[in-house]
């Protein structure tokens, strides 16, 4: 039985899931607390001991697993109860194919930082993805509830819309790396790009396409449909939307998903764009080499790749402290506002980015 | 048996059963387009298991996810029942699909009565056959007046499309 994926699915499980997860719904009471001038979650105490509000989390999962589970007399019951998980597996698998740290050489044993290292890992991501917008669809479909049902519609069209887009944003990354495995993209971003020959800047996407970088993260967070794009829920409209109808843990699963999707996307926004693990001016042999007289290679290596495990929580919480902000300042979009955006404006956009991109390697390479 | 067989065998099963849920649920259209979806899914799986990767994620992106979505929003957005197909009509729509069933599994077992199946060793195919990379520069280079015409169809289709939808608003 090999031991090295099931440590490495646990470890990102443990991580990922079921640490980061919990924390963000604390995250997000606190923050818009403080953006509207509010104390925010405090209330949740063990013997008046509050910890910040941290209990807040626990509190949720109790209440969420002790509340009666009603499927309504009318609806579809196998797709009702199957429609959850259809939302939260995707997000969670999505998770296989992000490096959280490179590669590293322990004597013989070689360590690679990702769960599957796959030629083809933002593909794959693509088609999780696109798996995930049917959780939402029969979530709307089958509570026979006209006002589920058009949250469902609207998510299906919001979601084709969006993919299709986020697609075409990452073109010009792919185009600079000339690479689809997520691997390979942080280690191209592990080095420093000279602009203009004389001011160093870190090799990181964002650098190489700033514009790619705002239209992918605009499209990815139409994906997660939440506000500013949250149509399909839409309170203000049409109630809650396509989860309108759920109740107890498996409003918790939809409630989780989208809490995960924002994980994933401030995983992926941070490997693609941000340098992933790289630590920005030192590259893996520069740290390697200053440790090695202190403590040795494997010490070394060991301490590097906490460093650049670290790096890359710390551009996980960063991206999704900017996806929070981002939730919390914009006012909601209306239906055909969502729309025109998408194919109006990041559309053309975004084939306009492919074109000059292609110009400029044009240039530089031929 | 290897995993891979297992496996194999796995997604077949869950292909064949999916594929005949969506031919039997025609009462209940949105069910019938979610085991489109497993069927396409599995299929997806099958590639998977033979290493086309590329076909694999594209086999699950457009077709498990864009055009079933689409198929989705249709069945929704109309939100059909069955008394919108006459009786009449739906035998005879029946027969024709069985007739077409039948004509192709013939035509299958012919096949493979004639050259049975992996009769010789397969050839071994070169590094990163069917990856994006060989994909992409044949697409480009020795492909590249069929894709520009295919192109060109999709465009025709969007504009004729918009024309239809626009003089029904009008």
């Amino acid at each position: 039985m090999p031991i090295e994926p099931i440590v490495k699915v646990l470890f990102v499980f443990a991580v990922m899931v079921m640490g980061l997860a919990p924390i963000i719904t604390w995250i997000e009471r606190k923050q818009s607390a403080v953006m509207q001038d509010r104390i925010g979650a405090n209330r949740a105490d063990l013997g008046g001991i509050t910890i910040l509000g941290l209990l807040h989390p626990a509190a949720d999962v109790i209440k969420l697993f002790t509340k009666e589970d009603v499927v309504p007399a009318g609806a579809n019951r196998v797709m009702h109860l199957l429609s959850p998980l259809i939302a939260a597996v995707p997000a969670i698998i999505a998770f296989a194919v992000i490096p959280y740290g490179g590669v590293y050489q322990f004597g013989d044993t070689t360590l690679n930082l990702v769960g599957a290292d796959i030629d083809w890992g933002l593909l794959y991501i693509f088609a999780i993805g696109s798996i995930a917008a049917y959780g939402t669809v029969i979530a709307g479909w089958a509570s026979n509830n006209n006002w589920s049902m058009l949250g469902g519609l609207r998510a299906s069209a919001q979601m084709i819309s969006y993919e299709v887009t986020m697609g075409l944003t990452v073109v010009g990354v792919f185009m600079v790396f000339e690479t689809l495995r997520l691997t390979d993209m942080a280690l191209a971003q592990d080095s420093i790009f000279w602009l203009f020959g004389v001011v160093p800047l870190p090799a990181w996407g964002i650098i190489y396409q700033p514009l790619g970088f705002v239209m992918f993260l605009t499209a990815v967070m139409a994906e997660n449909k939440r506000p500013p794009f949250d149509i399909p829920e839409g309170e203000s409209e049409i109630i809650a939307g396509y989860h309108l109808e759920y109740s107890g843990m498996r409003f918790g699963l939809f409630f989780m998903s989208e809490f995960i999707e924002i994980i994933v996307i401030a995983a992926l926004t941070a490997t693609i764009f941000l340098g992933g693990w790289a630590v920005p001016y030192a590259s893996t042999d520069l740290i390697i080499d200053a440790i090695t007289p202190w403590m040795g290679v494997g010490f070394a290596t060991g301490l590097c790749m906490l460093i650049h495990f670290s790096t890359f929580m710390l551009k996980v919480i960063f991206m999704i402290w900017v996806q929070m902000l981002l939730r919390w300042s914009l006012p909601r979009f209306r239906y055909d506002q969502v729309m025109s955006l998408c194919w109006k404006i990041l559309l053309p956009l975004s084939i306009a980015n492919i074109f000059v991109t292609g110009l400029v390697l044009l240039w530089l390479k031929g | 048996m290897t995993v891979e067989t297992i496996l194999f065998y796995v997604f077949a099963t869950l292909a064949v059963v999916s594929a005949l849920g969506m031919v039997l649920n025609i009462r209940n259209t949105v069910a019938s387009a979610m085991s489109l979806v497993v069927t396409m899914v599995s299929l997806g799986a099958i590639y998977l298991l033979l290493e086309a990767y590329l076909v694999a994620a594209i086999q699950i992106m457009v077709y498990g996810g864009a055009i079933v979505v689409l198929f989705l929003f249709v069945v929704m957005l109309l939100n059909l029942s069955t008394d919108e197909f006459p009786p009449g009509r739906q035998r005879f729509v029946k027969f024709a699909v069985v007739i077409a069933g039948v004509a192709i599994l013939v035509q299958v077992l012919i096949a493979l009565g004639r050259e049975p199946l992996l009769a010789a060793q397969p050839e071994a195919v070169p590094e990163g056959f069917g990856g994006y990379r060989q994909v992409g520069i044949s697409l480009y280079t020795d492909y590249v007046l069929l894709v520009e015409m295919a192109s060109l169809l999709l465009l025709a289709a969007i504009v004729g499309a918009l024309i239809l939808a626009k003089r029904k608003i009008d």
